[in-house]
């Protein structure tokens, strides 16, 4: 029953987003939405590429990906193989404490704290960039990976832990050459949970990317995120005009990716599952 | 009893007409300061109904020629394409002029440059410009920072720096005036733009063209990134829709208007 209901409503939501999205393919074609360079949605005549924010979520998820990963997944082992039990008891709760702030608390923190210490370390413009979202977004990612992994790592069995360690091998080899290849299934679920979380955050790239609608060339560049241009231009965009169609074909855009991860993380978990 | 009843009718008949009610759609620019003036007055007036909605300027007149509205907001005068749509459908445009607004350019405090003309500036905003070298300060790169484009003030800086020519999309974006004001504070080598009353001291001025926006020089008409705020309504108003403009252009009124962050008239 219950999931009936969520279909029915995932079902309602798309078919809104497509309804409300599809008349701007009257003004724009496919390709020119997709793969133009200019977002200029207030001109005359309006401009409506969406390519360089399509880059910018693209961008940022994987700069905060390559940071978070590693830190969750490491973290994941510390507490599931290395640490004793009560730092364990401890560490967790207290990672799992990051999942609960805000996100525009942690927006905030990027803005006010990290961003003018990026400019002064790295001596840099501005501090309201891609690495700076990336960062704000690893740290929002690190405790889904995290407490995600260390549940695949805690499900291996504990037979196959003990052969190891039987046969002769330390427990970092055992670590690393048997207990996570045996969870990587859980793994790649987290990583991609993790990623999806990072696509669909609103707040924080608003907040923290800087917003310029073109194609970064460093990671100190700035950049408009979908998620970022449609928050802040759906509350001015006029009731069933162009750019109120446009910012709903870019939520199209945007609910497309997390689909195709979520299908990939659906994917993955079957295929190591065997 | 015959007048009684007559009297009644009288009354349930013209209740609309006298607790009026007013549209008021448009301009974002004159949202602050419309918003401002309409609680107070029906705070005054109980009974009246006042609604508010923006849309921009265009979309107010658009409203107005179709009869939708009773007063447009707008941030520009009317342009003659509209006033003949008006003059068709026998709309008779009227401009009340509410307020002034003025956009000031400012810049990090430790920034040395203290006048830009008006070409330097768009061409900072077009992406010429990207190096306050090239302006008489310090090598550093210029971080232009625009306000969204869906804000009153983005349009105003197009029309009266740009030329109507497209802001460089390096330029970052800043959903709220607060954001703004915050970013260039603490961001050294920034520019942005912003209406007078919303100025901070964490922020500088810049001149433009030698003359510093200021209430004084917006008055004047010394200072060019100004200009009128406008009410417009079709016919001379009546009853209180009169009334409500005659409350915007009193002094408690005018009050409001600079507590929102636009100029007072006088």
């Amino acid at each position: 029953m219950t999931a009936f209901v969520s279909v029915t409503i995932l079902g309602l939501i798309m078919i809104f987003l497509i309804k409300e999205g599809l008349p701007i393919f009257s003004h724009v074609s496919v390709k020119e939405f997709i793969f133009g360079k200019f977002w200029y949605p207030t001109d005359d005549p309006p401009a409506y590429g969406i390519f360089p924010l399509i880059v910018g979520t693209f961008s940022v998820t994987l700069l905060s990906t390559v940071i978070s990963v590693p830190l969750g997944v490491m973290s994941a082992i510390y507490i599931a193989e290395i640490a004793r039990e009560r730092l364990a008891a401890i560490a967790k709760p207290m990672v799992e404490l990051l999942a609960s702030i805000p996100s525009v608390v942690v927006g905030f923190f990027g803005m006010v704290v990290v961003s003018p210490f990026l400019q002064d370390t790295f001596d840099i413009p501005s501090g309201l960039n891609l690495f700076n979202a990336a960062l704000m977004l690893a740290f929002m990612a690190v405790p889904t990976i995290c407490s995600v992994t260390e549940d695949a790592l805690r499900s291996v069995p504990k037979s196959l832990r003990e052969g190891s360690l039987a046969l002769g091998a330390t427990h970092l080899e055992t670590i690393a050459r048997i207990t996570v290849p045996a969870a990587v299934s859980g793994i790649s679920t987290a990583v991609i949970l993790g990623m999806s979380r990072a696509v669909g955050e609103t707040m924080v790239v608003l907040m923290v990317a800087g917003g310029a609608a073109m194609s970064p060339s460093s990671i100190f560049d700035p950049v408009r995120p979908m998620p970022a241009s449609i928050a802040a231009e759906m509350g001015e965009a006029p009731f069933g005009a162009e750019h109120y169609n446009a910012l709903f074909a870019t939520g199209v855009v945007l609910f497309l990716f997390t689909l195709v991860f979520n299908v990939c993380a659906a994917r993955i978990a079957r295929r190591y599952k065997r | 009893m015959k007048k009684i009843i007559l009297l009644l009718a009288l009354v349930m008949f013209s209740t609309p007409a006298f607790a009026g009610k007013i549209e008021i759609k448009g301009s974002t620019t004159v949202l602050p300061l419309a918003q401002k003036t309409m609680e107070a007055y029906m705070a005054l007036n109980k009974g009246t109904v006042i609604t508010l909605s923006g849309g921009g300027t265009g979309n107010g007149f658009k409203a107005l020629i179709d009869g939708t509205t009773t007063i447009c907001n707008a941030s520009r005068f009317i342009k003659d394409k509209e006033v003949k749509a008006a003059v068709e459908k026998n709309i008779v445009p009227v401009a009340h002029r509410v307020a002034l607004d003025c956009i000031v350019p400012i810049v990090h405090k430790n920034n040395p440059v203290k006048n830009l003309t008006k070409v330097q500036l768009k061409e900072i905003y077009t992406g010429k410009i990207t190096n306050w070298k090239e302006l008489g300060g310090p090598d550093m790169k210029i971080v232009v920072i625009a306000r969204d484009s869906s804000s009153g003030t983005f349009d105003a800086w197009k029309e009266m720096v740009m030329d109507e020519e497209r802001v460089t999309p390096a330029a970052l974006t800043q959903p709220s005036n607060g954001g703004l004001v915050t970013q260039i504070g603490s961001t050294k080598g920034a520019i942005g733009y912003i209406a007078l009353g919303y100025v901070t001291k964490a922020v500088k001025i810049v001149s433009v063209d030698g003359v510093m926006g200021s209430d004084k020089t917006a008055k004047n008409g010394q200072y060019k990134i100004s200009r009128p705020l406008f009410m417009f309504t079709n016919g001379w108003p009546e009853g209180e829709t009169l009334d409500y403009i005659n409350f915007v252009l009193s002094p408690k009124g005018q009050a409001l208007v600079k507590a929102a962050g636009s100029i007072t008239l006088n």
